[in-house]
């Protein structure tokens, strides 16, 4: 059953004070602007026994994803398209808060929010990973670690899996009869878009990008947006236990979709330098 | 791929595109729940349940300046095509946890600190946007239970399906169409407490889909106004005797 997590209980009433007065006089309580996101570090390819990997970090939240395809059987909905499967871990070294065991509903959101993005821009080519129609198809395990929690996991974990997957080479399968047999060639899974993902956030009456662990605490509602290459607009989420008046959305949405370029290059620059390696 | 809109823009059920299903709500319906409704929001079937403020269980989960709300967002395994396990899938998880945020806005929740309130959304048969029949369903059943509140919560999940802008999505239009995009608000307050989507959406589409579920959203809330005065008069009258 849902009930309202004691995690985000712990901000000292001073501090949560301290946030909204900052706010008041349009700087955030770490200097940055209203717009502005923390440094962006992106390492590709940390995890070699992965066949696609990256190491992401906003600011002082950490997130490793690993990608394995594997050959499975396909859903007898999509008998011909591939599996995409997006998995969340907090570990408990990433925050006080966290502790070892199943996934709380926050990491299955967390977790849901991502492969929503990834799958509803259309990203991994589906139908480019069928083997055999109805009996095999590759599999594409998105396997996400988080190691530090300093808020935004939304994109944090966005941007992993994404920079992850484009960057994925998976050994090509052959079926003999049952058997599948792997052989030694890789193959680049080829992205056919590039989603980037941004998650606003909305405290008392100012709304902010990016927003760290103390803003996550004190916020009244959060909104994440997930846009193609061509900026459209492809997923959504509003978290929080506050709402959001329609005009805000609206301003939310073209910060969101200027933001979403500019931390796509970012993802690309990242994409095309692995390749050159 | 089956044909979602006909020529005539007219959608597989005979709805135009702005058109809702029909949609039916009493209140009242459970003996032990301290609120109930029941929606009939074309084939969904949606059983809501209100218990609290009560004692919470466990101790340690209780606020100290606040109720806690809790939800669960289940369906019967029989509410669906193939048979669902009942135990709840991350979809369920996910659902829960959003409709408990969409909810909690619009409840007085620091008028019972220490208590818990629990909110059980039982989805008995599922046929597109029931996370939105769901939410109308459960904010109608805060509402017979007597919780203070400041407003009710309303939704409308609109679409886009053929590349067209549509109201009330379908089951097989959620899965078949382009786009879906639940909105669910607080209708006097303006303020959205559910927003999700999932397809590509231009900003002109998604303004269009946005603008048409706050519209229909806003219809939805005199079903749901009208519902509950009916309840309130049955109740009058059964215990006047009439």
């Amino acid at each position: 059953m849902s009930a309202e997590e004691r995690k985000h209980e712990f901000v000292d009433s001073i501090r949560r004070e301290q946030v909204f007065r900052t706010l008041e006089t349009g700087v955030r309580l770490d200097g940055r602007k209203m717009d502005e996101y923390r440094k962006i570090k992106i390492e590709v390819g940390p995890i070699v026994k992965a066949d696609g990997s990256a190491l992401v970090q906003i600011g002082n939240t950490k997130a490793l994803v690993g990608v394995k395809v594997l050959v499975g059987t396909p859903f007898p909905d999509t008998p011909d398209e591939g599996i995409l499967t997006v998995n969340a871990d907090i570990l408990p070294i990433a925050s006080p808060y966290e502790e070892p065991g199943p996934p709380d509903e926050s990491t299955i959101e967390l977790s849901r929010v991502v492969d929503r993005g990834i799958r509803e821009s259309h990203m991994v080519d589906m139908e480019s990973l069928v083997l055999e129609k109805g009996k095999k198809v590759y599999s594409v395990f998105v396997d996400v670690t988080v190691l530090d929690v300093d808020g935004n996991l939304f994109d944090a974990v966005s941007y992993a899996a994404v920079v992850a997957l484009a960057t994925t080479k998976y050994r090509k399968a052959t079926l003999k009869g049952d058997q599948v047999v792997f052989s030694e060639k890789r193959v680049p899974l080829k992205p056919k878009t590039i989603p980037s993902s941004v998650t606003t956030a909305k405290i008392g009456r100012a709304l902010v990008v990016d927003p760290d662990w103390v803003e996550e605490a004190v916020m009244d509602a959060r909104l994440t947006l997930t846009f193609n290459s061509n900026n459209e607009l492809c997923a959504m989420q509003k978290g929080g236990t506050f709402g959001f008046t329609p005009e805000e959305i609206l301003k939310q949405m073209e910060v969101a979709r200027a933001k979403a370029k500019e931390n796509r290059a970012i993802l690309k620059e990242a994409i095309e330098g692995a390749k050159k390696k | 791929m089956t044909q979602l809109i006909s020529k005539k823009n007219l959608r597989l059920d005979g709805r135009k595109l702005d058109e809702l299903r029909p949609i039916k709500l009493t209140v009242g319906v459970l003996k032990n729940a301290d609120g109930s409704a029941y929606i009939e929001w074309g084939r969904n079937k949606i059983m809501a349940g209100v218990y609290g403020p009560k004692e919470c269980h466990p101790k340690h989960m209780a606020l100290p300046d606040r109720a806690l709300l809790k939800c669960r967002y289940h369906m019967a395994p029989f509410s669906v095509d193939d048979r669902k396990p009942p135990q709840p899938s991350r979809r369920e998880i996910e659902l829960s946890k959003i409709i408990r945020e969409a909810l909690s806005p619009a409840i007085v929740l620091e008028d019972f600190p220490r208590t818990a309130i629990e909110v059980y959304v039982e989805v008995l048969q599922s046929d597109g946007s029931s996370r939105i029949a769901s939410i109308t369903a459960a904010s109608a059943a805060l509402a017979d239970a007597g919780i203070p509140m400041r407003d009710l919560v309303v939704g409308c999940a609109v679409g886009k399906v053929q590349d067209k802008i549509v109201a009330d999505v379908s089951d097989t239009e959620d899965k078949e169409g382009q786009v879906d995009l639940p909105v669910a608000f607080m209708p006097n307050l303006n303020l959205i407490t559910l927003l999700q989507s999932d397809g590509a959406l231009t900003k002109d589409e998604f303004e269009k889909a946005f603008k048409l579920a706050l519209e229909k959203g806003r219809y939805v809330y005199e079903i749901v106004r009208d519902a509950l005065l009916e309840g309130f008069v049955g109740r009058k009258n059964e215990k006047e005797g009439n």
